[in-house]
C-alpha cells in the first residue's frame, strides 16, 4: 500500500521567553492513498502545529527540529517555496474550521474558484462551468447563480460547502480537513461528514482530517492516531481503537464523552489534572501525571511503540493492559 | 520570584528597548528640571567676540548670532518643549478621553455627531490650522498650548471610541450587567483600564509630534515670543545664518531626534507591556 | 401561578431591528422586526434544572437574557419568584438573586482584574460587607475547585476549564437562588467537560439551585437536566421530562437533532437522518408549521397550518400535527 502522505520523526518547536516550548515531538503519521485518517486530541495536543508544518505555513518563531514530510514521496520540508507553491491547493488543500476566513470577502465565488484554477490553460467560460459544476456537486442549489454570491450572502453550512468544493475542484492528492464542522450545528455536521465521504469516494483523495471530537472521528475516518500534548500515542484502525483502546488516554477519553452513557450517573468521568509544561516535558511517559496505570517504569522510560496488532499501536509500557 | 518582576515597571526594566527610551527620556527630564543649575552660561548672556563658535570646550555646542551658548539656551528649550507636551498632551488626553467615552456609550446619533467632528478636526492640516489659531490668538505659550490641544484631542477621542465600542459589546461587559453592575462601575472598573493602555501609548507617540509643532511655530514665527530659548527658535535661528555656520541647526535639530525616539521607544515598549496577551503569549 | 414555580415564562417574545439603515425604509413592515423569541411559555419549579437546547440562532441565548432584563421582552410576561419581571424591577435588585454564566470561559471575565477580585465583585456590587476578604474568596475558590494560588491571576492565565470554575465561583457568592447558564461546556474539552458538570450538579445540590442551562450538546443532558425544552427559530417545538425526550422524541426535528449527534462508537452507528437545507433565517419565517421544509414527515397541511404546543402522548408537550410514535422510524 502506498502512502499520500507520510510524516516520520516529526518535532516542531516554538521559541518562546521561558524557552523551546516543544509542540511536536517525534510525531510519523502515515495517510494511505484513498482512505480517511483522522487525527484527534484535545487543545495543546499539537493538531495546529502539525497543520502548520504540513503546509509549510508555521508561525515565525517556530523551528522544525527533525524529521520530514513526504507527499506522493516528495520532501515537502525541503521543497523550494515555489515548488510548494504549486503543491498547496493542486496536490493537497485545506479546508478550515471557520471558511469566512479562508474566503475572500471581497470576490465572488465564481471570481475565487476561477482563481485557483489559473494553472489550467483553459477559457474563463470553461473554468466557470467547472466551478458550477463542483458547486452542483457539494449539494449547493442553483450553482450557477450562487458563482456571483460574495461569501457573506451565503449561511456557514453553505459556505463550509464552498471551501470543500475549492478544495475539491483541483483533485489533491491530499486533503487537510482541520475541525471543518466545529462551527456548525449538529444537523449541518452530519451533512458535512456525508458530503466529505463522497468526495473522497469520487475523486479518490486520501483525507486527513483533524477533530477534537471522537464521535466525528468514528463516524467518518478509517484510521485514527490520538494525540497527546504533542506526541501521538496511539494509531490504529477506527473500530479497533474506539471497542480497545491501547493507550490510557485514548480509554479516558472515549470513557469521558457522556454520548456513551446510556444512564443518568452522579459522577461524569473525566481526566484529572493538566498538561504539562511542553518548555521542560517531563522525562519518561509524557501521560503518566494523569495516568492511573503509571508504574515506576513510566516516570523512566519513554515507553516505546508497542504493537497490539498488526495494524495497531501504542505507545504505552502497559499497552496490553489497557483494554481487557 | 520577587513581585517586582511583574509589575509594569519591572518589566519595562528587561526590555532594551524600554530601558534605552527611560535611559533618553530620563536624561531630557532631568537636563529640563535643573537647566539652571547645569548651564554653564546664562541663557540670554551674548558673547560678542564668539559668534558663531563651533563646539569647544568653551562652548559645548557652539553660540549663535548674538553670540549665546546653544547648549544653555536649548535646556532651556527643554523646559518649554516638556511644559507644552505635558500640558498639551494632558488636557488633548482628557479631552479625547471623555469625548471618546461618550461617542462609545452614547446614543448612534452622538456618536455619530461626535465622529464627524473629530474627522472635521482631524481633516486639516495641522500646521494650516495652527497658523490659523495663531493669528487669532495672542503670541505666547498658551497660544500655543491652545493649538496643539484643538489639533490633537480628535486622534484620542477616536482611538478610545474605538475600543469602548469594542469593548462594550464584550461578554465580559455584558456578564458585569448581568451581575447587576452599575453604569459608574462599568466605566471605571472595566472599560477605563481596557482604554488606558492603548491611551497611554498613543500618548506617549503623540509627545514628540506635539513638541515638534511647538518647534515648527516658533521656527515659523508664530510661536513663543522672539528671545525665548524655544528649539524652534533656535533652529530658526540656525536657518537664518546657515551661511555662517552649521552648528546652530545641528545642534537644534538634536534634542528633537532625542525626544522623538525616546517617545516612541517608549510607546513601542509600553505596547508591547500593557498587552497582557501579547505579554504572555508564545 | 403555582407556588413551586420559581420562574414563569408566558408569551414571551424578543424582537430585534430587521433591516437596517435605507433598506428598512423600503422594506415591507414584517421585515423591519424579527423575532429572536417567540411566543414561549414555560416554567421551571424550585430545585429543577430546565435545559433548552436547540442550534445557533434557535433563540436559547436570547431568551436566557430576556429573563434577566439585558434584552427588552416585546410582548409576554416573565415572574421569578412571584415578582413581575415584565413591569420595571428592581434588576439591581433582582440580578443578585439571579446569576448568569455566559459562554466564553475567558471572555467573560474582566481582562484586567484578577481572579480575587473578579470573585469578590458582586459583594462590591450589592454592598455585602465581607470580613475576611481574603477568607471568604479562598473559600468560594475552593467550592469550584480551585487552589487558593489562583487568586492573584489573571483571567488570560487561566485555562478553560480553571476559567469556567471561576465563573462558577462568581456565580456562588451571593447565593442566588436561579443560576442562568448558557453553554456551560462551551470551549472546554471532553476531558475536564466532565469535571465541570459534576462540579455544577455538586453545587446546585448543595445551594438547593434552580438552574436554566442553554446547550447545544445534547450528550450531557441526561445528566444535568430533569427537563429539556427543544427549540427551534425562537419557539419550542417540544419540552419534555429528559429521560422521556431522548428515548421517544416526538417530534421530527428533536429526533433529527438526537439522530444528528455523532457518537464515539464506530459500530453503533444509528439510524441516520440527515435533514435537507438549513434553518431559515427569522426574517423568511416558512408558513405553516415551520419546520416543514425540512421535516422528513411532513404532509401538504404542515405547510399550511401551524401547529401549537400541545400536550403528547409521550407526557411532555409537544407543536406538531403528526407527532411520531415511540417506534416509528423516519430515517435511512
Amino acid at each position: 500500500m502506498t502512502n499520500t502522505l507520510t510524516v516520520k520523526d516529526l518535532s516542531v518547536s516554538y521559541d518562546t521567553r521561558t524557552g523551546a516550548l516543544q509542540a511536536l515531538r517525534h510525531v510519523s503519521i502515515d495517510v494511505p492513498a484513498g482512505e480517511i485518517v483522522g487525527v484527534v486530541g484535545e487543545s495543546g495536543c499539537g493538531k495546529s502545529t502539525l497543520i502548520g508544518a504540513l503546509l509549510s505555513l508555521l508561525a515565525e518563531n517556530a523551528r522544525v527540529d527533525g524529521g520530514e514530510i513526504r507527499l506522493d514521496g516528495e520532501d515537502i520540508l525541503r521543497a523550494s517555496p515555489r515548488r510548494l507553491q504549486a503543491m498547496r491547493g493542486n496536490e493537497m488543500s485545506v479546508v478550515f474550521q471557520d471558511p469566512m476566513t479562508s474566503l475572500n470577502p471581497v470576490l465572488s465565488i465564481g471570481r475565487q474558484m476561477r482563481d485557483i484554477q489559473y494553472r489550467e490553460s483553459i477559457s474563463d467560460a470553461e473554468k466557470s462551468r467547472r466551478a458550477a459544476a463542483m458547486l452542483g456537486r457539494v449539494g449547493l442549489p442553483d450553482p450557477e447563480a450562487k458563482l456571483h454570491a460574495y461569501p457573506h450572502e451565503l449561511s456557514g453550512g453553505m459556505r463550509q460547502r464552498v471551501a470543500i468544493a475549492m478544495a475539491a475542484l483541483m483533485e489533491p492528492k491530499l486533503l487537510i480537513a482541520d475541525e471543518p464542522t466545529t462551527a456548525l450545528d449538529a444537523t449541518l455536521e452530519v451533512q458535512i461528514i456525508e458530503l466529505l465521504k463522497e468526495i473522497q469516494r469520487e475523486i479518490g483523495c486520501a483525507i486527513l482530517f483533524i477533530s477534537h471530537h471522537l464521535g466525528v472521528i468514528a463516524e467518518l475516518c478509517d484510521r485514527m492516531v490520538v494525540m497527546y500534548a504533542g506526541e501521538a500515542v496511539e494509531e490504529g484502525p477506527v473500530a479497533q481503537v474506539f471497542q480497545s483502546p491501547a493507550h490510557p488516554y485514548t480509554a479516558k477519553l472515549i470513557e469521558c464523552d457522556p454520548g456513551r452513557l446510556r444512564e443518568r450517573v452522579e459522577s461524569l468521568p473525566a481526566i484529572p489534572g493538566s498538561l504539562p509544561d511542553l518548555t521542560d516535558p517531563p522525562a519518561g511517559c509524557i501521560f503518566r501525571d494523569r495516568c492511573d496505570m503509571a508504574t515506576e517504569i513510566c516516570a523512566r522510560v519513554v515507553p516505546p511503540r508497542e504493537t497490539v496488532s498488526p495494524e495497531h499501536w501504542s505507545a504505552c509500557h502497559h499497552a496490553k493492559t489497557v483494554s481487557p | 520570584m520577587s513581585s517586582f518582576r511583574h509589575t509594569l515597571i519591572g518589566r519595562l526594566t528587561r526590555d532594551p528597548l524600554a530601558v534605552m527610551a527611560i535611559v533618553i527620556i530620563a536624561a531630557l527630564v532631568v537636563m529640563a528640571v535643573f537647566a539652571d543649575l547645569i548651564a554653564p552660561y546664562d541663557y540670554t548672556a551674548m558673547h560678542m567676540t564668539d559668534r558663531f563658535a563651533a563646539p569647544s570646550a568653551e562652548f559645548w555646542l557652539g553660540t549663535d548670532n548674538l553670540g549665546r551658548d546653544t547648549f544653555s539656551r536649548l535646556l532651556q528649550g527643554g523646559r518649554i518643549a516638556l511644559t507644552v507636551g505635558l500640558t498639551a498632551v494632558i488636557i488633548s488626553g482628557l479631552i479625547g478621553l471623555v469625548l471618546g467615552m461618550i461617542a462609545g456609550f452614547g446614543p448612534r446619533w452622538l456618536d455619530n455627531a461626535l465622529l464627524f467632528f473629530f474627522d472635521t478636526l482631524r481633516a486639516y492640516p495641522t500646521i494650516i490650522l495652527a497658523l490659523a489659531l495663531a493669528a487669532l490668538m495672542p503670541r505666547g505659550l498658551t497660544t500655543v498650548i491652545v493649538v496643539v490641544v484643538i489639533t490633537s484631542f480628535a486622534e484620542y477621542g477616536r482611538v478610545v471610541r474605538t475600543q469602548t465600542l469594542s469593548l462594550k459589546h464584550s461578554e465580559f461587559i455584558l456578564a458585569e450587567r448581568a451581575m447587576g453592575a452599575s453604569f459608574g462601575r462599568i466605566v471605571f472598573h472595566h472599560i477605563l483600564p481596557n482604554v488606558l493602555g492603548p491611551f497611554f501609548i498613543l500618548a506617549a507617540m503623540n509627545l514628540p509630534v506635539v513638541i515638534t509643532i511647538e518647534a515648527g511655530m516658533s521656527f515659523l514665527g508664530v510661536g513663543v515670543p522672539p528671545g525665548t530659548p524655544s528649539w524652534g527658535s533656535t533652529l530658526k535661528d540656525g536657518f537664518d545664518h546657515i551661511r555662517q555656520t552649521p552648528w546652530l541647526i545641528l545642534a537644534g535639530g538634536l534634542p528633537l531626534i532625542l525626544v522623538t525616539l525616546g517617545f516612541t521607544f517608549l510607546g513601542e515598549a509600553l505596547r508591547d507591556q500593557l498587552d497582557p496577551k501579547l505579554r504572555s503569549g508564545r | 401561578m403555582t407556588s413551586d414555580a420559581l420562574l414563569e415564562l408566558r408569551d414571551v417574545t424578543v424582537e430585534f431591528p430587521g433591516a437596517r439603515g435605507l433598506r428598512a425604509l423600503t422594506a415591507p413592515p414584517e421585515a423591519r422586526r424579527v423575532q429572536a423569541v417567540s411566543g414561549i411559555s414555560l416554567r421551571v419549579d424550585r430545585g429543577e434544572t430546565l435545559a433548552l437546547v436547540g442550534e445557533s440562532g434557535s433563540g436559547k441565548t436570547t431568551l436566557a437574557r430576556a429573563i434577566n432584563g439585558l434584552v427588552p421582552l416585546a410582548r409576554g410576561k416573565v415572574w421569578f419568584d412571584g415578582q413581575p419581571l415584565h413591569a420595571r424591577p428592581d434588576w439591581h435588585a433582582v440580578r443578585r438573586r439571579v446569576a448568569m454564566m455566559f459562554q466564553d470561559p475567558v471572555g467573560s471575565l474582566s481582562p484586567r482584574k484578577t481572579v480575587r477580585e473578579l470573585i469578590l465583585e458582586p459583594f462590591a456590587i450589592h454592598g455585602v460587607r465581607v470580613g475576611d476578604r481574603k477568607a471568604r474568596a479562598r473559600d468560594l475558590l475552593a467550592a469550584a475547585g480551585l487552589a487558593p494560588d489562583f487568586l492573584d491571576r489573571y483571567p488570560h492565565q487561566l485555562s478553560g476549564g480553571q476559567a469556567r470554575r471561576v465563573g462558577v465561583a462568581r456565580a456562588l457568592a451571593l447565593d442566588p437562588a436561579l443560576v442562568l447558564a448558557d453553554e456551560p461546556t462551551a470551549g472546554l474539552d471532553v476531558s475536564i467537560q466532565g469535571e465541570i458538570l459534576n462540579l455544577m450538579n455538586r453545587v446546585k445540590r448543595e445551594h438547593g439551585l434552580t438552574t436554566l442551562i442553554i446547550t447545544h450538546n445534547l450528550n450531557i443532558l441526561r445528566h444535568i437536566a430533569d427537563r429539556v425544552a427543544v427549540m427551534y427559530l425562537g419557539r419550542i417545538v417540544e419540552i419534555g421530562p429528559v429521560e422521556q425526550l431522548l428515548s421517544t422524541p416526538a417530534h421530527p426535528y428533536t429526533r433529527a437533532l438526537m439522530a444528528a449527534n455523532p457518537e464515539p462508537d464506530p459500530t453503533a452507528r444509528r439510524e441516520r437522518i440527515v435533514l435537507g437545507g438549513e434553518t431559515p433565517a427569522l426574517s423568511a419565517r416558512p408558513p405553516g408549521c415551520e419546520f416543514h421544509p425540512r421535516c422528513p414527515v411532513a404532509r401538504a397541511d404542515c405547510a399550511t397550518r401551524a401547529p401549537a404546543l400541545a400536550p403528547a402522548r409521550t407526557g411532555g408537550a409537544v407543536s406538531c400535527h403528526y407527532p411520531l410514535a415511540a417506534d416509528e422510524r423516519i430515517g435511512a
